[in-house]
């Protein structure tokens, strides 16, 4: 399906998405509160068949986080990508490691990373920090550990 | 001068759920794990029952170091990411800064950066193929596949600098021209490896040890496969077609003739077919360009200091392990303001524990050899 | 009893003939750091890249083995030299000096590549990397190079058999003066 068919398409299952211009592929914004459905429909409609899960991350905008999820369809090869904007005190979205089950580790690497809280993640702890590295999110622009990094 | 530090056992996700469980380590120090994976295994005699990978231990914040430098100078980190492919990743990085400031690569450097690749991509599956046999158990091809590694790394080294770390891709272009006998260094190594690659299979592919080693050994379907974002030559062993040089075809891979190689059994069997035949692959590859290399420049003009413009860019190539995708998000600065890397290792160690279950330990080893794993790609 | 030092034998004892026919080795010390440089056996311990370069040097191309180094151990209960190849970062570090604690006396330690040095291409800007290997356990040799080529990895072996022969490792520095406290 083509950019244009999914701008049809894709607000019949969600009509409150949001479309962004001027990116490589199609982008949209959604509530985080809305992503678990969508996301199973995206992955079950047989027209979209959304099964490749490509990249998940996170952005940290300074005021606010954005989880970015990069979708592909390996019979239709058509390309989505799907963000979310999370509060920044209290980051949450629904995990959907049962859809697509690359998202256990992408999903455990955020958490620890950039603190984002998964719900119903099967099994939320650190992956790649060492122990004692709860609670302190490197990856966010306020990080600041004068121990360990040289600042050049 | 070094500080007395705390060692803490981490035991407590793997806890025995029954009377007779054994939960032990394998690595971080260990021959067989290809850098420092660590496992914790539940066992019931010898069969595993549960597998859990601990990450972490070769971590070193490249994503959060990126965030300072330019966009020139990053691209030369992800060469030691995945340290096997290093020309791939160099790659990649260089194709996303193009795809943002829309430079146009000149034909000549297009065909050198494609030829760094393949061979690369050769040298890498020798690699792959001396450390499996060691792991499996036999010593002699290991021996093999460095002698003919090193002829690559020496017509490497010639051209690039170095034997391993090779930083020759800069954004429009490659660094410096092939130094003038590269042709005919590579002719003469095509015309040695034809004959070599024959000798690998009646050495081990044919052995029937080896072959009982790795037979129904790790068996992933197609739909999980996918579902866990496998890519590479170990999700072609389970028939997922998803090859980025034929898909999504950069520089001049839509001009060229070579096969995507699909096995549909989706054992370890199958796994180690697809590189075998991939190596066949890639040799053709570079006997039909090294003989046609275009004349004109090897590099692009582009400004001293590169700045994105406001925009997110997303980049994808095919390493010799899977997809390596690299994400920019840049603010318009000469820093970018957040790098993520896509790297084929995490998806593909994701699923090791769906294939290691019911199998024993030396299964394991036999697995996560056709799944040729570089932990630093993983960690980052 | 006569002190016959004979230059052309290689042998570094002093030989003294015993009247009934035998003899006496003296400068025991000098024989034993011969036997084991010349023997060291090392641990199989590659973090990143610099473990490929490692492997090269160990294949039929630049082989070590014709300078002793032949049987590499996976344990460390039975090897003698550590060479720390590749980066150390915070949570890889305890389990290095656990490495280190459990080999055997007398143990060397060869740092190689930029990044067991001091950190390396990893120096700035990172919150995960230990700047250096040294911070963890005593280094003997230090190797420069990222990666270094195989042969600057041989001539840090032979640097090494040459610092036993001289008796200035760190191991056997300590071993004379004990009361110079452990760092």
């Amino acid at each position: 399906m083509t950019n244009g068919d999914l701008k049809i398409k894709l607000p019949e299952i969600l009509p409150s998405i949001t479309f962004e211009e001027g990116g490589q592929w199609l982008n949209i914004n959604i509530e985080p509160k809305e992503w678990l459905l969508f996301a199973k429909n995206l992955r079950n409609n047989p027209d979209l068949d959304f099964d490749y899960l490509f990249c998940l991350t996170c952005v940290d905008w300074r005021t606010h986080l954005t989880m970015v999820y990069h979708l592909e369809s390996t019979q239709y090869r058509h390309t989505i990508v799907v963000k979310s904007k999370l509060d920044r005190n209290k980051p949450e979205i629904e995990s959907v490691s049962q859809i697509w089950r690359t998202t256990d580790f992408h999903e455990r690497e955020v958490y620890e990373l950039f603190g984002v809280n998964f719900l119903n993640h099967p099994d939320l702890r650190l992956l790649i920090l060492p122990d004692g590295w709860e609670g302190k999110f490197p990856l966010r622009k306020d990080f600041e550990d004068p121990v360990n990094m040289i600042k050049l | 001068m070094y500080r007395e530090t705390q060692i803490v056992d981490d035991n407590s996700t793997a806890s025995p759920d029954v009377e007779g469980d054994l939960v032990i380590n394998v690595g971080p120090q260990h021959p067989a794990t290809h850098g420092v994976l660590h496992l914790v295994i539940t066992l019931n005699g010898e069969t595993i029952k549960k597998l859990d990978p601990h990450l972490g231990y070769i971590h070193r914040s490249i994503e959060k170091m990126c965030e300072s430098l330019s966009f020139r100078q990053f691209i030369y980190v992800t060469s030691k990411m995945d340290y096997l492919s290093s020309h791939i990743n160099n790659h990649g990085c260089a194709l996303c800064v193009e795809k943002g400031l829309q430079i146009e690569v000149p034909p000549r450097a297009q065909v050198i950066r494609v030829l760094m690749d393949e061979l690369t991509r050769l040298a890498s599956h020798q690699l792959w193929w001396g450390a499996m046999a060691m792991d499996v158990g036999a010593l002699t091809p290991f021996f093999l596949a460095f002698r003919e590694r090193e002829m690559i790394n020496d017509i490497m080294e010639e051209s690039c600098g170095t034997r391993l770390t090779m930083n020759y891709m800069v954004p429009g272009g490659v660094m410096d021209d092939v130094h003038p006998n590269f042709q005919k260094r590579v002719n003469e190594f095509i015309k040695h490896f034809k004959n070599k690659i024959d000798e690998y299979d009646e050495l081990v592919t044919g052995n029937v040890i080896f072959q009982n080693r790795t037979k129904n050994v790790g068996y992933i379907s197609k739909e999980d496969a996918i579902s866990y974002g496998m890519t590479g030559p170990s999700a072609r062993g389970s028939g997922v077609q998803c090859d980025i040089r034929k898909l999504y075809p950069y520089e001049v891979y839509d001009k060229l003739q070579f096969d995507e190689i699909i096995e549909a059994e989706g054992d370890s069997f199958a796994r180690y077919i697809v590189r075998m035949k991939e190596m066949r692959q890639s040799l053709s590859i570079v006997e039909q360009l090294i003989d046609n290399i275009p004349a004109g420049e090897f590099q692009a003009k582009t400004k001293a200091v590169l700045k994105l413009p406001k925009g997110e860019f997303y980049s994808r190539v095919e390493t010799a392990r899977g997809e390596f995708g690299v994400y920019i998000v840049s603010e318009g600065g000469t820093t970018p303001y957040r790098i993520k890397f896509r790297s084929p290792g995490f998806s593909n160690l994701s699923a090791l524990d769906h294939m290691a279950r019911g199998g024993k330990i030396g299964d394991l080893v036999a697995i996560m050899g056709t799944l040729d794993l570089v932990i630093p790609d993983i960690d980052r | 009893m006569d002190v016959k030092p004979d230059i052309q034998n290689p042998f570094p004892g002093e030989v003294h003939p015993t009247p009934t026919g035998g003899v006496l080795v003296t400068a025991i010390d000098d024989v034993i750091n011969w036997a084991r440089s010349n023997s060291l056996w090392p641990l199989v311990f590659g973090t990143s890249c610099c473990a490929i370069e490692m492997m090269s040097t160990a294949s039929a191309k630049y082989d070590w083995s014709r300078f002793g180094f032949e049987v590499t151990r996976a344990t460390p209960r039975q090897a003698d030299v550590i060479i720390i190849a590749g980066t150390i970062v915070n949570k890889m570090a305890p389990v290095l000096k656990r490495l280190y604690d459990q080999m055997a006396d007398p143990k060397y330690v060869i740092a190689m590549g930029a990044c067991a040095t001091s950190g390396g291409p990893f120096f700035y800007n990172t919150y995960s990397v230990v700047k250096g290997a040294d911070h963890v356990i005593p280094v003997d040799v230090y190797i420069a190079g990222c990666p270094p080529r195989p042969e600057a990895l041989l001539h840090s072996l032979i640097t090494l058999q040459k610092k036993i022969k001289a008796g200035l490792t760190r191991e056997q520095i300590r071993m004379e003066k004990p009361e110079i406290p452990i760092p």
